[in-house]
């Protein structure tokens, strides 16, 4: 039984609200850390323009896989110089694409921390990555993809599918 | 030595006919055909069941290389290549280097031959002196060297006051004059026809007018003088019309055109493959379709090898740059008698364009399967497919456009007065 | 003989560029649309990503060019690969060693990529038959045949001006018959869409065959302007006046360079493109070429963007 994505979104937000001060840069992951984070800037209300990054360019992937078929322009447009970052996925599973992302924000400055939040977090990492904030922690086997969708109305929902070879 | 052939098809183009008859040989020429002469007794029987037996082919352009390009290819192997073609008589080009503008060069060439012991090499003579087109070349005793006529090979005669003198001396004494129309300045600088191929490629273009206007001037000079021309590789629809129109008026001019042109076009270039890369050059459909009509209707006399073999180093380099010329010698054949089958054209007919109508444009004795002919003769296999690839070629010249694909005749043992010269 | 593309895999990928024809406008919008990630990192204080660490990347320029060859430079460096350039008329090539004989000596330096400008048509096809599979060839101009990736990042230009392709009218002016620009402009053109595409120039200087590319042909200048909303000028070489082309260059400019009153009958929004170099009062007149209508110096910056992204679509596949 999958929980409902819009209710883990309301507890997200208020895990995060109590942090989030008015220097906080929100950056998100495309895609669907994009749409957290759309969520996320407009509940709390932040004063910096939200950021958004996609992370094709620094996967760690691309001798196997090539270039993914669409990619997407990264645009932050605050100064990433001694902000306190908060950096938003929507399903937290390896830890790679986080790696990837924190490499990116480093190469627009020298952030003061980051702090990372996910929608949900499945487990299985193979890197030493740790969320700051969570909506939920599922156990999700292997052969499954754990993905977030948004309908033509912007609702969020988690759907569970196989993993295609 | 006597020769007995067995259970092979006959086509005689002479008769245009073909027919399941035994063939005798002695004393180098066919002594009988069908039945066996009083007293024959056979040296050698070859059995050719299966295979069709027909006059050797006769080649109106085959370049052996020698003298002087030796790297690319040596009269030994383009020997062998030819007689593995199935031709018996090869008329070679004078753009040797040095050209073959002296009677001892021409000797020279003969006698190698000669001792080469394969297929008879007809030399054409230079024109004009270093092929130039400036001074002409002692024509009268290159004649007597062994010259069957006379030529610029790709060489331009840029002055037409050279050419029309040339042709006036050239009927003193009843030569005749072989000329490949292409107009050196419109041709200048370019690759490929002028068509949509080489739009998009970027290929700097020889415009069809590069071998009209040239064919216009021959035919207004043959008009002139009476010289007796042979036209030398038409490419064109509008060449082939100028051909056919001289002849209606009864000039006396022949033509023959490139086995590779009769089926390839422009379009074979593909992505830039140099084996396409060809004097003249492939051009559009039409210009193609017309070339073939033009055998069949007899525009066109013969068709040629125009043998040319170029070393892969040469090939392997941008279209642009790379040499001109195919090797063909092996493939005049297979690639004649595709076009036979292919306009429906029965085998003996078609093979006249590589055996009688060559041989008369030669001054050749015609070839026949008859008493008394000589007996160069050509047994193959024609349900037989193979492979144009570098082992199965033995010219040098391992480059045609062909490489790859696969045609059906194949030449199993070739005859040359009445001796076998090769055997598969 | 006619075979597959050479330029993409068996699934349709692109492995090499070597010329726009043949190539659907998937892949031409999968480039654009890469190239406008790499123009936002181009805006960044560290414009590179890691994407091709590890890769070596060797500019074969058979002929001579700073501004192409700098481009890729600095597109490859962005890319985090290592750039190797080689001017190869200075070395192996003067003392006699054949194309394939220079491309199989570098590759067996471990090369990953080539970017190839030389000046013969098919230099880059031939270099693509015979390298090894790893390896990809990018063709940086070869003879008159193409440019791909100036074609790319024109159309790029005209996407970020214009927003789209299916409404317009492109004229592109010049020297066609000896461009490579040209040529790779109009199958990018069709490609995408564009309804009509113009070609200005005297005869002498169109192909022969040009309108089977799908290009309608104007002789006139005053003619082929009128209403279109982009005019890609084209460089003139001084040599055209030797071969009986055109008799000089004034009248050239007279009759085909681009002015201010003769760009007033294109749109009033009309952009004014150049591959560069210019020649200032051959083909344009400086007040044009500087102008409030000229996107010249964009199109330079949006030429490394553009590169980025075919450098890194090719070398993932």
């Amino acid at each position: 039984m999958l929980p409902d994505a819009e209710a883990l979104m309301l507890a997200l937000i208020e895990r995060i609200r109590p942090q989030a001060g008015p220097d906080t840069g929100l950056v998100g992951i495309h895609t669907g850390g994009v749409w957290v984070a759309q969520r996320l800037h407009a509940a709390l209300g932040l004063k910096l323009p939200l950021g958004t990054i996609d992370i094709a360019f620094y996967r760690d992937d691309y001798k196997k896989k090539g270039l993914a078929a669409s990619v997407r322009p990264s645009d932050i447009r605050f100064s990433v110089d001694n902000t306190p970052i908060i950096l938003v996925d929507d399903v937290l599973y390896t830890g790679r694409t986080i790696r990837a992302a924190m490499n990116e924000i480093f190469d627009y400055g020298r952030p003061s921390s980051i702090r990372l939040a996910a929608l949900v977090d499945r487990g299985g990492r193979q890197l030493p990555i740790c969320p700051d904030y969570v909506g939920a922690t599922l156990q999700v086997p292997a052969t499954q993809t754990l993905e977030l969708q948004r309908d033509a109305a912007g609702r969020l929902s988690l759907h569970l599918l196989e993993r295609r070879a | 030595m006597k020769i007995l052939i067995r259970n092979g098809t006959l086509i005689d183009p002479a008769a245009g006919a073909e027919s399941k008859q035994d063939l005798y040989i002695a004393d180098g020429r066919i002594a009988a055909v069908g039945r066996a002469p009083a007293d024959f007794r056979a040296d050698r029987m070859i059995d050719a069941s299966g295979l069709a037996v027909s006059p050797g082919l006769v080649d109106l352009a085959a370049r052996l290389r020698e003298p002087g390009f030796e790297y690319k290819a040596t009269l030994e192997s383009e020997m062998a290549a030819a007689l593995a073609g199935g031709v018996t008589s090869l008329v070679c080009l004078p753009d040797t280097d040095p050209p073959l503008d002296e009677p001892g060069l021409v000797e020279m060439l003969k006698f190698r031959a000669r001792s080469s012991r394969g297929a008879r090499v007809y030399p054409l003579g230079a024109l004009t002196q270093g092929l130039k087109g400036e001074r002409l070349t002692e024509m009268a005793e290159l004649r007597d060297a062994g010259c069957i006529g006379y030529s610029q090979g790709d060489a331009p005669i840029s002055d037409n006051q050279v050419m029309l003198r040339a042709l006036q001396y050239a009927t003193s004494f009843g030569f005749g004059v072989w000329l490949r129309p292409q107009d050196a300045g419109l041709a200048r600088g370019g690759v490929a026809h002028d068509g949509e191929v080489a739009t998009r490629l970027g290929l700097p273009p020889i415009p069809v007018c590069a071998e009209t206007v040239a064919l216009s001037t021959m035919l207004l000079l043959v008009r002139e003088t009476g010289a007796r021309v042979h036209l030398c590789r038409l490419s064109s629809a509008q060449g082939v019309e100028l051909v056919r129109a001289a002849k209606r008026e009864g000039l006396p001019v022949t033509c023959d055109v490139a086995a590779t042109h009769v089926h390839l076009t422009e379009m074979d270039i593909g992505y830039f493959d140099s084996q396409c890369h060809l004097i003249p050059p492939l051009r559009s459909m039409r210009d193609r379709d017309a070339l073939r009509q033009g055998l069949r209707d007899g525009a066109i006399d013969a068709i040629c090898s125009d043998h040319t073999p170029v070393d892969d180093d040469a090939k392997q380099l941008p279209f642009g740059e790379s040499e001109p010329g195919a090797t063909g010698l092996e493939l005049l054949l297979p690639l004649t008698l595709k076009w036979a089958e292919e306009a429906g054209v029965p085998r003996a007919v078609a093979l006249r364009a590589v055996t009688i109508e060559p041989a008369r444009i030669a001054g050749l004795p015609a070839p026949a399967l008859a008493p008394g002919a000589d007996a160069d003769l050509c047994l193959f296999d024609p349900d037989c497919w193979w492979k144009i690839e570098p082992a199965a070629l033995r010219s040098q010249g391992k480059n045609t456009p062909f490489l790859g694909l696969e045609l059906k005749a194949r030449v199993r043992c070739t005859l040359v007065a009445g001796q076998v010269v090769f055997e598969a | 003989m006619i075979a597959a593309s050479p330029q993409l895999t068996a699934d349709g990928k692109l492995r090499h560029l070597l010329t726009i024809e043949g190539l659907p406008a998937s892949i031409l919008l999968q480039v654009l649309d890469t190239a406008a990630s790499f123009v936002s990192v181009a805006e960044r204080e560290i414009k590179k990503v890691p994407l091709l660490r590890g890769k070596a990347i060797f500019n074969l320029f058979f002929e001579p060019s700073t501004r192409t060859r700098t481009t890729f430079e600095i597109a490859a460096k962005r890319l985090s690969a290592d750039v190797v350039n080689l001017n190869v008329q200075t070395s192996s090539q003067t003392k006699g060693e054949s194309l394939l004989d220079t491309v199989a000596n570098l590759s067996a330096m471990h090369a990953d990529m080539f970017v190839v400008r030389h000046s013969q048509s098919g230099a880059a096809h031939l270099i693509a038959r015979h390298v090894s599979p790893h390896i990809h060839v990018i063709n940086a101009g070869d003879g008159r045949h193409a440019h791909p990736t100036q074609a790319l990042l024109d159309m790029f230009t005209i996407r970020h001006y214009k927003t789209g392709f299916n409404h317009l009218r492109v004229a592109i002016v010049g020297d066609i018959l000896h461009s490579r620009v040209a040529r790779s402009e109009i199958h990018a053109l069709t490609t995408l869409g564009v309804p009509e595409v113009r070609v200005i120039a005297p005869r002498t200087l169109l192909p022969s065959q040009v309108r089977s590319m799908g290009v309608q042909v104007y002789n006139r200048l005053e003619e082929g302007l009128r209403d279109v909303d982009v005019v890609m000028m084209l460089r003139l070489q001084s040599e055209r006046m030797n071969g009986a082309l055109l008799p000089s260059a004034e009248e050239f400019f007279k009759y085909y360079g681009l002015t201010p009153e003769k760009l007033a009958l294109a749109k009033p929004d009309a952009i004014v493109m150049h591959p560069g170099p210019m020649n200032r009062g051959i083909e344009i007149d400086s007040s044009v070429a500087d102008g409030r209508q000229s996107v010249i110096l964009p199109q330079v910056t949006f030429g490394i963007a553009v590169r980025m992204a075919v450098m890194s679509i090719v070398a993932g596949n």
